[in-house]
């Protein structure tokens, strides 16, 4: 039966105690510490909303250089396309130009050619001429150098003359 | 349930173990006197030759009278002749007279027995008895432990617990987390968390100090039945003092419930108010109270024999005994936390029909 009889000092001396430490506990252990834990779960959520925020930019960054890198690519593509193009237009029309130049200076070296040969004709018939005047300047003094000969020649001429 | 069957075998085990043998062994070892309070801590040794604290004694009677328990226990024993064995204090304490651990006040140099009780007065009792001495030890470690785990906080701010910090404050957060925010759900534990980690811690320091078998353990507090009692009376108080319109309600005028019924029904009501407190109180005390008797029990056989050799069995058993109570310390501060978190819960829940 005493086992189960409440005594009055004890209950006394509990009372007082525990109303003690529920005082300063409360006052200065479970509000200080709930309060730092709420902190501290409240930085925690917001490292973590940080984080995947971050991770978005990341990704959204990520796509936006893989964006320009296929931009770049391609105009790198097409520069080159175009350079080339740009390259055998330019050959062809190098390849053109000296085909008409070429011909042009064939051309005007055939006239040069032609005009010279002319020239080289007129002045050789030139001298052909005093050549063979000069020739038969001397076949004519030649032949009449004597007068068996002028008289030769009389007779050849007469003879020619009268078969006429 | 399956602890509680297994614990409850035990229980009953060891009172079968234990009832013979104190009818046998009484003199060498008395457990019902190691599970109640004293006014000297013992340590060791028996009668004069033992060691013992001894404790204050602090009476009011005409004015407060303050004296050491040592004045009893090495007062003189009362007359052998008599039936009944008590001790006449001296010095300071004489006038007194303590039997079974009570004070009263001598009648003619003697106390009267009525049916196997005194019938004489007693003083009003305030001393620091080996309960109170433990109530304050355990009060002071929890205070040193806590306090310096609100240091660390304040100290470091919001980061992660380092040190005690890391032991306690998992402790806080169940309690929180998962006695006090499903049971009082919206907010309304910020108002009784408070009271809560404190029953629990307090509950849960004095429980393991209990089991520890020498000063500063080993005093049965928690299976006393007026801390439990104090405790119950709390979660009562706050019980009905936050009930809202909405518990009294159902007190009075239970919806539903035919008006013929009604006068059943409201003492039923408030036999009910006081029932689930005093379920609290009886919860506790003997689960404690029981945990030490198993694990005296067990030693005792050694005693009770005679024979060392009888340790390969009482060891070996009050070590297994002793872990299962570790486990209960925890479990019983959590369900009297839970169960009040529950009762205040049930008064303040909103009305949801």
């Amino acid at each position: 039966m005493e086992l189960v009889t409440p005594s009055y000092g004890l209950l006394f001396w509990t009372g007082l105690t525990f109303c003690l430490l529920l005082f300063v506990l409360a006052r200065f252990v479970w509000k200080p510490v709930l309060n730092a834990v709420n902190a501290r779960s409240q930085k925690i959520d917001e490292a973590l909303q940080e984080a995947e925020k971050a991770r978005q930019e990341m990704k959204n960054l990520h796509a936006e250089n893989e964006r320009i890198l296929k931009e770049a690519k391609a105009e790198r593509d097409s520069i080159i396309m175009e350079a080339k193009e740009a390259g055998t237009k330019m050959i062809e029309e190098a390849r053109d130009k000296a085909k008409i130049e070429g011909a042009k200076l064939i051309e005007s070296a055939r006239l040069a050619i032609q005009s010279e040969r002319n020239a080289a004709i007129a002045d050789m018939k030139a001298q052909i001429a005093t050549f063979s005047v000069e020739i038969a300047e001397n076949i004519v003094k030649e032949s009449l150098s004597s007068d068996e000969k002028q008289k030769s020649l009389a007779n050849k001429m007469a003879e020619e003359l009268k078969l006429n | 349930m399956s602890l509680y069957t297994f614990r409850s075998f035990f229980a009953v085990f060891g009172l079968f173990l234990l009832l013979p043998f104190s009818l046998k062994a009484n003199e060498e070892f008395d457990i019902m006197h190691h599970i109640q309070d004293a006014h000297e801590w013992h340590l060791w040794g028996e009668g004069h030759g033992g060691k013992s604290i001894y404790l204050p004694i602090i009476l009011y009677d005409n004015g407060i009278k303050l004296f050491s328990s040592k004045d009893f226990y090495h007062g003189q024993k009362s007359d052998t002749n008599n039936t009944h064995e008590y001790m006449l204090g001296v010095g300071k304490a004489s006038g007194y007279a303590l039997f079974h651990e009570k004070i009263y006040s001598l009648k003619d140099g003697k106390l009267q027995f009525h049916e196997d009780h005194p019938t004489n007065h007693m003083p009003l009792d305030f001393s620091i008895t080996k309960n109170v001495l433990s109530l304050f030890i355990g009060s002071f470690l929890l205070l040193v432990i806590l306090l310096s785990t609100a240091r660390y906080y304040k100290k470091n701010g919001a980061v992660a617990p380092k040190g005690i910090a890391k032991f306690i404050e998992p402790l806080i957060i169940f309690v929180r987390d998962e006695v006090a925010i499903p049971n009082l759900p919206h907010g309304k534990h910020k108002k009784y968390i408070g009271f809560l980690t404190t029953v629990f811690f307090f509950i849960l320091i004095n429980n393991l100090l209990g089991m520890i078998p020498i000063f500063p353990g080993g005093a049965n507090l928690t299976g006393n039945i007026t801390v439990t009692f104090f405790l119950a009376t709390c979660t009562l108080l706050i019980t009905l003092f936050s009930g809202n319109k909405n518990y009294w309600k159902h007190i009075f005028a239970t919806p539903g419930v035919p008006l013929v019924l009604l006068p059943i029904m409201i003492p039923i009501e408030i036999v009910g108010i006081f029932t689930k407190p005093f379920a609290l109180m009886i919860r506790l005390f003997a689960n404690m109270t029981a945990g030490h008797i198993i694990v005296l029990a067990l030693f005792s056989i050694i005693f009770v024999n005679k024979s060392a050799g009888w340790a390969g069995l009482s060891v070996p058993m009050a070590l297994f005994i002793s872990l299962l109570e570790v486990l209960v310390a925890f479990l019983q501060a959590y369900l009297f936390s839970m169960l009040s978190a529950l009762f205040i819960g049930a008064a303040v829940e909103d009305d949801h029909h």
